[in-house]
Parts: structure tokens; C-alpha cells; sequence
């Protein structure tokens, strides 16, 4: 399958008081033409800087890339300018954001929100770009979409609003969509709403997608593959039913674990102990040693190296060294 | 047939309910009941300084040696100036002056320092740096003494009034907007807009500006009244209008001497002064309860 992305070694840190704080250590994943990847792990693992930074967005923060490769196409995200990043924004990759509540000027019509990214990036005259919008809006969907372009965001309920962030975030026909946990604000109805329609126009426009979420429940249906994160780092990397049959990873296999189960007869919860630790404070040997059932000595001493598995899974995780003993980074 | 009929009516329920944002500021406005009579005084100063010359009862630069420091009666309305000339028919073309010096010079600050504050704001950095601290330097001057300075510079008349005022608004611009800027630059939608692949200009005027327009408005406002007592404190020190023409801020200045004798003179331009300084900030004070959405639905 042909690489539509691919992030290696991707490390990106915050200054503050001239102190660097490395968040992301050296991140490797790709995505395929035309596939859904799952991006997994705790609050503070690093999923949503990884792709705030693919998309370069670091808002007013000091966050930089400071080292490793975002290889998009032919072109190497990392260090192309502002101007042309501008230009892939939008119109080649483009994002849907957790809040729909927030995620939409509240002093501007639909419409011309809507128009926005039509107008720059497919350079359409005014009346075939909003005949483009309605008929983008009827795609996610929406009913009346002539009469929701001359409306405002708090006439819409969230669901109708996460609609429109799809329709806008899809408007340019993008090869890659990243959806930053694009149902966690919604209720479970509209949620599944929303999924079976991303799901719908990524077979249909035969998109990639990024789908960032730490709900595993959307993973299994939504992802072709999925990749676990940990304290900044890529844990575990495997196919979507392989990775729910057999996780390797311990983390993976703690968060699987802590998904309650129908027909469960049990009064307390898996859960896995302690918390993901201070990114300014991280412990020696292996990040998630602490909290590891299966820890080994070694565990302490150094960070496990990136063991390739069968059928392209990968892990990171001393438990498998001597499964695989050729080391791949 | 039925059907159809309920149809209908549905669909012109679904109309009448449509949102207008300016429906929704009159049925507000319409609860401030101080700030409603002071918007409709404004209103009407605004058509006085329109059709004043056209409407006052006498000639406002002619004298009358014959009735001089007349005290308000029925010939005279608000009495008349040591030359004899109408008081009334100056205060009504002297609304002019006023006003559209205020205004005039209070749009020119706003336009100036909006920009200023947005790049600030935005963009950050040393550009931030340099535009606050050179505006706290501004801040650091009195701002009436600031006035003086660049009228005294610039030459007295009241086109230099206008340019004094307007720099001495720009910082307090700024300052507002460049505040806002930073809440607004925040949220998710400029982010949204930006993932778009919006450019710097977009956003700052198309996103966050309208975020900042509320409490501009009400700044503009208050900030109107403050520009006609500078505007009028310089015309009286003799540094803006020269003293012929019918300035309220002059006309102050002329009658100053015969405050003992016939206090009239300085009254009644002062009560002018005065109401209008204080409808537009009762204005600016209702439009800050109407505007801001942490009071809207109290």
C-alpha cells in the first residue's frame, strides 16, 4: 500500500524559562493511502501534539519541531514555510476538533465560515462556492442547508455543529483528515451518528484519516489500524483486530483491560495503576515501568528499543527481546 | 389537504423565530431606560449639528451692540455674549464643531489604535513589546498635558485638535484591543480558522476583530465624551478654536470674565458641555450592560 504520511522520529518540545521540555520523543508511525489510523493512548500521552504538530499549529505557544521527519507526499512538512504550509492546511490536510461548541466563530454565519476555505483554497467565484457549500452540507447530512448558511452556530444543536466542522473540514477534498477525538463532546447517539458519517465519506472520497481518541469503542469500529501512545512516545503499532485479539504491550494490554465488559460480574473496575508521569520528570529505563505488571529489572535501566513483530506489527517493550532478537528502529 | 395546511404552518413558525442580532440589541437597549433617553439626546444633537445653522434664531458671528450680556428673556433665549451675539443660535452651530471634532478625532484614535492592538496581541513578541511600552510612555503624560504638547507643537486650530485628541486615544485603543486580541486568539474556532489554511490577515479581521467590536463600541462611546471635554479644555486655553467662532470650549473662555456679572455666559455653554459629555457616557455604560453577554441575560 502506498504511504500517504510518515512521521519518523518526530520530536517536538516547549521552551519555557529557556528550559526545553521534550514532549514527543522521536514518534514513528505511517498512514496509508485511503485508511483510518487509530491514534491511542492516556490524557498527556502526546496524541493530540502529535498532530497539532503534522498540522504545524502550535497557537501562541513556544512548541517546535525540533527533530525527526514529517514526510507528507513528496514534501517534508518539517521544514517547508509558514506560506506553503498555509497552503496544504485546509486544502490537502485538514482537522476536526473535539468541541464542536467551540470550534465555530460564534459571530459569523455558517455560510461564510463555510466559504471560507471554498473561496482560498478552490478558488471559485461566489455563486458556484455556495452552490459547493449546500451541496457539501447535504453530504454530512444537514436538512434545509440553504436556509443553515444564514444562521449562526448557537442556533444549531452539537451535533449539527460537529456536521458542519466535518462538512468544512472536507469542503476541499482533503487526502488526509485528522479528527482530534471528534466525539468526546458529543452524546452517544450523535456519536455513533457522526462516526458512521466520517466513516461513510472516507470510503467514499477514499481519504486517509488520523483519528485521535483514547475511546476504544470507536477504535474497533472506526480504525483499519491503530497505534498506541505513551509519555511521547509510540508503544505499540498493529492491525486493528490483532491488536484487540492479542495487545502485546503491557499499557495496551491495561487499556483494553479497563474497557468494562457486557455481562462483567465484577465490582471494582481494571484499571491501571498511578498516573502517565511529568513530562519534566520522566523516570529512567522504560516509561511505563512503574505501572508495569510485567516488570523486569532491565525495565529500569533502559528504554526498551522498537521491536518489529509479525505481520508489520511493532512494540516496544523488553517483555518481547527475546521473541525478536534483530533490533529495528 | 390537511396535511399541507399544517405544513404551512409549521413553516411560518420556523420563519417568524429567525434570529436577528439587531431585533435582539433593540429588545435590550430598549430595557436601559437612562441609556434610551441619552441615546435619543445624542440623537438629537446629532440632528442639531446637521440643521443648526439653518434653524438658529440669529446670526451666530454677528454682534449687537445694543444688547449686550443680556440675561436669558424672551428675545433671547439663553441670553446673550458681551457682544450682544445670541447664545442659543451659537451653542446650536457650536454643536457642530463639537461633535464632529469628538467623533473626528475619537475614529481616528479608534482606527489607529484597533490596528495596533491587534498586531500586538497577535502577533506578540517584540512587536508586542514595542507598541506596549511606547504606549505606556504615551500613558505616562496627563493626557490633557499630552494635548497641549502636540497642539503646542503643531500650531493652535482645530484641525491640530483633532490630530491631539486622536493620539491621545490611540493608547488607550491599544491597549482594549490588544486585551481582547489575546482572549480571542485562543479559541478554538481561530484555530479551526486556521487549520483552514486562513492567512494572518483573515484572522485577525475576520475572527478577532469581531470579537473585540463589543467592548470597542463601548469604549468608543465613553471615550466621545472625554474627547469633547479635551477638545473644549483646548479651545478654552485659546489652543483650539480661534475665539470668534461659536465653540462651546470658547465660548466658555469669553465668558469667564463676567462669571460675577452675568454668569449666564459660561452656564449656559457649560450645561451644554455637561449634558452631552454625560449622555455619552451613560450611553457607553448601557451599551457595556447590553453588549456584554456575562450581563446579557440577567
Amino acid at each position: 500500500m502506498e504511504k500517504l504520511l510518515q512521521i519518523e522520529k518526530l520530536e517536538t518540545e516547549f521552551t519555557k524559562d529557556k528550559q526545553a521540555l521534550k514532549i514527543l520523543h522521536g514518534v514513528n508511525f505511517h498512514i496509508n493511502k485511503g485508511e483510518v489510523l487509530g491514534l491511542v493512548g492516556e490524557s498527556g500521552s502526546g496524541k493530540s501534539l502529535t498532530s497539532l504538530s503534522i498540522m504545524k499549529l502550535f497557537k501562541g505557544t513556544s512548541g517546535e519541531i525540533s527533530g525527526g521527519r514529517i514526510q507528507f507526499n513528496d514534501q517534508d512538512l518539517t521544514n517547508i514555510s509558514e506560506s506553503d504550509m498555509r497552503k496544504i492546511r485546509g486544502k490537502q490536510i485538514a482537522m476536526i476538533f473535539q468541541e464542536p461548541m467551540t470550534s465555530l466563530n460564534p459571530v459569523m454565519k455558517i455560510g461564510e465560515q463555510l466559504l471560507e476555505p471554498i473561496r482560498l483554497h478552490l478558488g471559485l467565484k461566489e455563486k458556484q462556492a455556495k452552490a459547493h457549500a449546500v451541496s457539501i452540507l447535504k453530504k454530512v447530512g444537514i436538512p434545509r442547508a440553504e436556509e443553515i448558511i444564514n444562521e449562526f452556530p448557537h442556533q444549531l444543536s452539537g451535533g449539527m455543529r460537529q456536521r458542519i466542522m466535518i462538512a468544512m473540514a472536507i469542503s476541499c477534498n482533503p487526502q488526509l483528515l485528522i479528527a482530534d477525538e471528534p466525539t468526546t463532546a458529543l452524546d452517544v447517539t450523535i456519536q455513533a451518528q457522526i462516526l458512521d458519517l466520517m466513516k461513510q465519506l472516507q470510503q467514499k472520497e477514499n481519504m486517509s484519516v488520523l483519528l485521535i481518541t483514547h475511546d476504544l469503542g470507536v477504535v474497533a469500529e472506526m480504525c483499519d489500524r491503530v497505534v498506541v501512545m505513551y509519555a511521547g512516545r509510540v508503544v505499540e503499532e498493529a492491525d486493528v483486530f490483532e491488536l484487540f485479539e492479542s495487545p502485546k504491550h503491557p499499557y495496551t494490554k491495561g487499556l483494553i483491560g479497563s474497557v468494562p465488559k457486557l455481562g462483567q460480574k465484577k465490582e471494582k473496575l481494571d484499571s491501571i495503576k498511578g498516573n502517565v508521569p511529568d513530562p519534566s520528570n520522566l523516570p529512567k529505563g522504560c516509561k511505563f515501568a512503574p505501572r508495569c505488571n510485567n516488570v523486569m529489572p532491565i525495565c529500569y535501566q533502559e528504554e526498551p528499543p522498537d521491536l518489529k513483530l509479525e505481520n508489520g506489527r511493532s512494540c516496544s517493550c523488553w517483555l518481547y527481546k527475546e521473541e525478536r532478537g534483530d533490533i529495528c528502529v | 389537504m390537511e396535511l399541507s395546511k399544517t405544513v404551512n404552518q409549521s413553516n411560518t413558525i420556523i420563519t417568524e423565530k429567525k434570529y436577528s442580532p439587531l431585533k435582539e440589541f433593540w429588545k435590550n437597549w430598549k430595557r436601559q431606560k437612562t441609556a434610551l433617553w441619552a441615546s435619543f439626546f445624542i440623537l438629537l444633537l446629532i440632528i442639531i449639528a446637521v440643521v443648526g445653522p439653518y434653524i438658529a434664531p440669529y446670526d451666530p458671528y454677528k454682534p449687537d451692540y445694543n444688547s449686550m450680556l443680556q440675561g436669558p428673556g424672551s428675545k433671547h433665549f439663553a441670553g446673550t455674549d458681551e457682544y450682544g451675539r445670541d447664545i442659543f443660535s451659537r451653542l446650536l452651530v457650536g454643536s457642530r464643531i463639537s461633535l464632529s471634532v469628538s467623533f473626528l478625532s475619537v475614529f481616528l484614535g479608534a482606527i489607529v489604535g484597533t490596528i495596533l492592538g491587534l498586531i500586538s496581541g497577535y502577533f506578540g513578541g517584540w512587536l508586542d513589546r514595542f507598541i506596549m511600552r511606547s504606549s505606556d510612555v504615551m500613558f505616562a503624560f496627563p493626557d490633557l498635558l499630552l494635548a497641549i504638547a502636540i497642539v503646542a507643537i503643531l500650531g493652535p486650530g482645530l484641525n491640530n485638535v483633532v490630530i491631539a485628541v486622536s493620539i491621545f486615544s490611540v493608547p488607550s485603543f491599544a491597549r482594549l484591543v490588544r486585551g481582547a486580541t489575546l482572549e480571542a486568539k485562543e479559541t478554538v474556532f481561530v484555530e479551526a480558522a486556521k487549520s483552514m489554511g486562513a492567512s494572518h490577515f483573515r484572522i485577525m479581521f475576520q475572527h478577532i476583530l469581531p470579537e473585540t467590536l463589543g467592548s470597542l463600541i463601548v469604549f468608543i462611546s465613553m471615550r466621545i465624551g472625554t474627547a469633547i471635554l479635551a477638545a473644549s479644555s483646548l479651545s478654552f486655553l485659546g489652543l483650539g478654536a480661534s475665539p470668534e467662532t461659536p465653540d462651546w470650549g470658547a465660548m466658555l473662555s469669553l465668558g469667564r470674565d463676567y462669571l460675577g456679572t452675568s454668569s449666564h455666559v459660561v452656564m449656559m455653554p457649560g450645561i451644554a458641555i455637561f449634558l452631552t459629555v454625560l449622555a455619552f457616557n451613560v450611553v457607553g455604560d448601557g451599551l457595556r450592560d447590553v453588549l456584554d453577554p456575562k450581563t446579557k441575560n440577567e
